[in-house]
C-alpha cells in the first residue's frame, strides 16, 4: 500500500508570535513548524504503515528550505520526501496550489492520500478537498480517526454536533484534524539518516497535465486587493484592587451601561 | 467565461436534519445587503431530501426565491453529492456570487464546488463588501466595478487581507459563523420556488455513511449568548467552574471557556471560544483566569464590553479588555455575584 501525505512549512503562530515595534507581525523572526494537521495526518500514515506496511512519501509545495519538514517527515518514518519547488509557483493561492499538487501527484502511484485539513498560515481547508477534485477521487474532510478495511478506508469524519463514520474504496483523499492523534517524536537514528537522505526535488516541467495558465500568482483567481496587519482595539482600563472594590467597580460599570 | 452573464446573489442554504442552520438565515441577511447596490435578487440553494418545507423561512429571512434540490441521494450531508447539487445550479443559473458558511459542511462543499467550477473561493470571510478592484485605481490597469470585496483574517487573526476575484464568476467566499447580521423575518413572505434536479447516479465519488454519531447535546449555543462568563485554565479545575456558573446565573448569561479548558477535558468542545472554537460577539464577554492567546482573542474581540480577570497583570488579554483586573478570581469572581444579586433584588 502506497500512502502520501502532503505537508505544509508554516511560521509557528501557536506562542511563538513575534511583533515589530509597531505593532506589525515580524515574520523574519517567527520560527517555522510543519503545520500541525500536516503533522497528525502523517502520524496516520505512520500508524498505518506500522500496523498494515505500507510505504510513506511525504511532499511539500515552497521554497527550498521547506525541504526541512521533509526531513524531519523522514526522520520520524517517512520513507521518500518530494520537494516541489520553482519560481512560477510562487504566490499561488488555493485553486492554483491545488493544481500544482495534483500535477505532482499524477507521477506517484497512491492509494491514500493525506492532507491536514488546514494550514495555521492561511487557515482556509480549502487545498485538500480542491486536490480530489483536480484528481478526480473522493475526498473525506475532517478525519478525527481512520482504519482500513479491506480496499477501502473507514473514516470517521467530524462535523459541528456529530460524526459520520463513512466508509471511501481507495485511492482516496482524507484531510486530518489535528487531534487525530499525538505525533511521535523523530528518532536519533532517524534524525541521523534523513540528514543525507535524498530529497526529489520537481520543478514545473515535472508536473503532469497541469496548464501554465492554473499555476502561481498568474494562474491564481484570487488577487489580494489589500493586506495590513491587523491592528487592534486598544487597551482598556486596568486596575489592581482588592476583591471587595474590584466586584464594586465591576458592578458600577455595568450599572453604568444598564447591562444590569 | 462572459462576465456579464453571471447575476445574483445565492446562498448555500445549509440544513441539517431538515432544519435550517442559523448560518443559512446569517447569509441571507448578507445577501440582501450585498443585492442592494448590485440592484439584484437574492436566491437561496436548498438541497437536502423532503425539504420544501423549510422554503418559508428562508422567504422570511430575505431569499426572493428558493431553487430547490430535492433528492433522496441527499438526506445526510455527503461531499460529491452535495458537489453535484450545488455546482449544477451554478452551471445552469450563473450566479455572480455564492456564499456559503465557513461550517463542517461549506468548509469541504465550497471548496469542492470552487474546484468543479473552475472559479476563486475565499475561506472563512469576517467582511464582505460591493466595491472596486483594484480598490485605488491604477494607470493601466482597469479598475473593475462592482466586485466582491472579501476580508478574511489570516495568520491566526494576526493579520487581515482583502481578496477579489476579477476574472472568473461566480465569487465565491466561505463566511464564518456568528459574524453576519440576520434581518428581522418579513411575515407571511413567499419566495418564487424552483424545482431543480441534475439526477444523481453513485459513483466511486459516492462515500457509504455506515453511521451517524450525534453529540448528547443539552448545552445552549453560546453563539446567541448575551452574556459570556468564560473561563480559562486559570480557573484551575472543573469543579472550580461553579464559581463561573454562579455568575453566569446571577447576571443572566451563558458560561464558555478557552480551549486549554477544552484540552484538559474540563468543559466540551461546543463552548470553545476562539480560532479553532465558536466566534462570540456577545454584550459582555467576562475573561476569567484567560491568558488571552491571540486564538483565543479571534475569537471574542468583537464583543461590545470586554471584562477581563487575571492574576498575571502581563496577561495579553488586558490588550483588549475594556475593563482589566488585576488579582485574584476565587476571590473577585464570588464577590461579584454577591453584588449583582443585591442589585438586582434592589431594583
Amino acid at each position: 500500500m502506497k500512502i502520501v501525505v502532503c505537508v505544509k512549512q508554516v511560521p509557528d503562530t501557536k506562542g511563538g508570535v513575534q511583533f515589530n515595534p509597531d505593532g506589525t507581525l515580524n515574520r523574519a523572526a517567527m520560527l517555522t513548524i510543519m503545520n500541525p494537521d500536516d503533522k497528525a495526518g502523517l502520524e496516520a500514515a505512520l500508524r498505518l504503515k506500522d500496523e498494515y506496511g505500507a510505504e510513506v512519501t511525504v511532499l511539500t509545495m515552497g521554497l527550498p528550505k521547506a525541504a526541512d519538514v521533509l526531513r524531519e517527515a523522514m526522520a520520524m518514518g517517512a520513507d521518500h520526501g518530494i520537494l516541489v519547488t520553482d519560481r512560477v509557483l510562487g504566490g499561488a493561492d488555493t485553486w492554483a496550489t491545488s493544481q500544482t499538487i495534483a500535477g505532482a501527484l499524477r507521477n506517484i502511484d497512491y492509494d491514500l492520500i493525506i492532507t491536514g485539513r488546514q494550514a495555521i498560515d492561511g487557515d482556509t481547508a480549502q487545498v485538500g478537498p480542491q486536490i480530489s477534485e483536480h484528481l478526480g477521487i473522493p475526498v473525506i474532510s475532517y478525519a478525527q480517526a481512520i482504519k482500513l478495511e479491506g480496499d477501502s478506508v473507514v473514516v470517521e469524519r467530524q462535523y459541528d454536533d456529530r460524526y459520520h463514520v463513512v466508509k471511501a474504496k481507495m485511492p482516496c483523499l482524507i484531510t486530518a484534524l489535528a487531534e487525530l492523534n499525538e505525533p511521535r517524536y523523530m528518532t536519533p537514528g532517524g534524525i541521523f539518516d534523513a540528514v543525507d537522505a535524498e530529497i526529489t526535488t520537481w520543478g514545473r516541467a515535472d508536473l503532469k497535465d497541469v496548464e501554465d495558465c492554473n499555476l502561481g500568482l498568474k494562474g491564481s483567481p484570487t488577487k489580494i486587493a489589500r493586506a495590513s496587519d491587523k491592528v487592534r482595539k486598544g487597551a482598556g482600563q486596568k486596575v489592581a484592587l482588592d476583591a471587595e472594590e474590584a466586584a464594586q467597580y465591576i458592578t458600577d460599570k455595568l450599572l453604568e451601561k444598564h447591562i444590569i | 467565461m462572459n462576465l456579464e452573464e453571471y447575476k445574483g446573489v445565492f446562498v448555500f442554504a445549509q440544513q441539517v436534519d431538515n432544519q435550517n442552520s442559523g448560518i443559512a438565515l446569517e447569509l441571507l441577511g448578507e445577501a440582501k445587503r450585498l443585492a442592494a447596490p448590485l440592484n439584484t435578487e437574492v436566491t437561496a440553494v436548498l438541497i437536502g431530501s423532503d425539504v420544501k418545507g423549510l422554503c418559508d423561512e428562508l422567504a422570511a429571512y430575505g431569499a426572493d426565491r428558493v431553487i430547490l434540490v430535492d433528492d433522496p441521494e441527499l438526506k445526510e450531508y455527503r461531499t460529491e453529492p452535495y458537489t453535484h447539487a450545488l455546482s449544477s445550479v451554478i452551471n445552469e443559473f450563473k450566479p455572480d456570487i455564492v456564499l456559503v458558511g465557513a461550517t463542517a459542511i461549506g468548509r469541504d462543499l465550497g471548496p469542492k464546488v470552487s474546484a468543479r467550477v473552475a472559479t476563486g473561493l475565499t475561506a472563512d470571510c469576517t467582511l464582505l463588501e460591493i466595491g472596486d478592484f483594484p480598490i485605488v485605481a491604477k494607470p493601466g490597469v482597469e479598475q473593475k466595478h462592482n466586485q466582491l470585496l472579501m476580508t478574511r483574517p489570516a495568520f491566526g487573526g494576526n493579520t487581515i487581507a482583502t481578496i477579489a476575484c476579477p476574472n472568473t464568476r461566480p465569487q465565491m467566499a466561505t463566511v464564518r459563523p456568528g459574524v453576519m447580521q440576520k434581518i428581522d423575518p418579513i411575515k407571511d413572505a413567499k419566495a418564487e420556488i424552483i424545482e431543480f434536479n441534475p439526477g444523481f447516479t453513485p459513483n466511486s465519488n459516492y462515500v457509504e455513511i455506515l453511521e451517524v454519531v450525534k453529540a448528547v447535546n443539552d448545552t445552549v449555543d453560546i453563539m446567541d449568548a448575551k452574556i459570556l462568563v468564560s473561563g480559562g485554565r486559570g480557573v484551575g479545575s472543573p469543579e472550580n467552574f461553579k464559581i463561573l456558573e454562579e455568575l453566569a446565573e446571577a447576571i443572566g448569561g451563558e458560561v464558555s471557556c478557552s480551549r486549554a479548558v477544552v484540552d484538559a477535558g474540563w468543559k466540551p468542545k461546543d463552548l470553545q471560544v476562539g480560532q479553532t472554537g465558536k466566534t462570540v460577539r456577545p454584550q459582555v464577554y467576562f475573561a476569567i483566569g484567560i491568558s488571552g492567546a491571540i486564538q483565543h482573542v479571534a475569537g471574542m474581540e468583537e464583543s461590545d464590553l470586554i471584562i477581563a480577570i487575571n492574576k498575571d497583570e502581563t496577561a495579553p488579554i488586558f490588550d483588549v479588555a475594556d475593563y482589566g483586573i488585576v488579582g485574584d478570581l476565587n476571590k473577585v469572581v464570588p464577590k461579584l455575584t454577591e453584588l449583582i444579586k443585591a442589585n438586582k433584588k434592589a431594583l
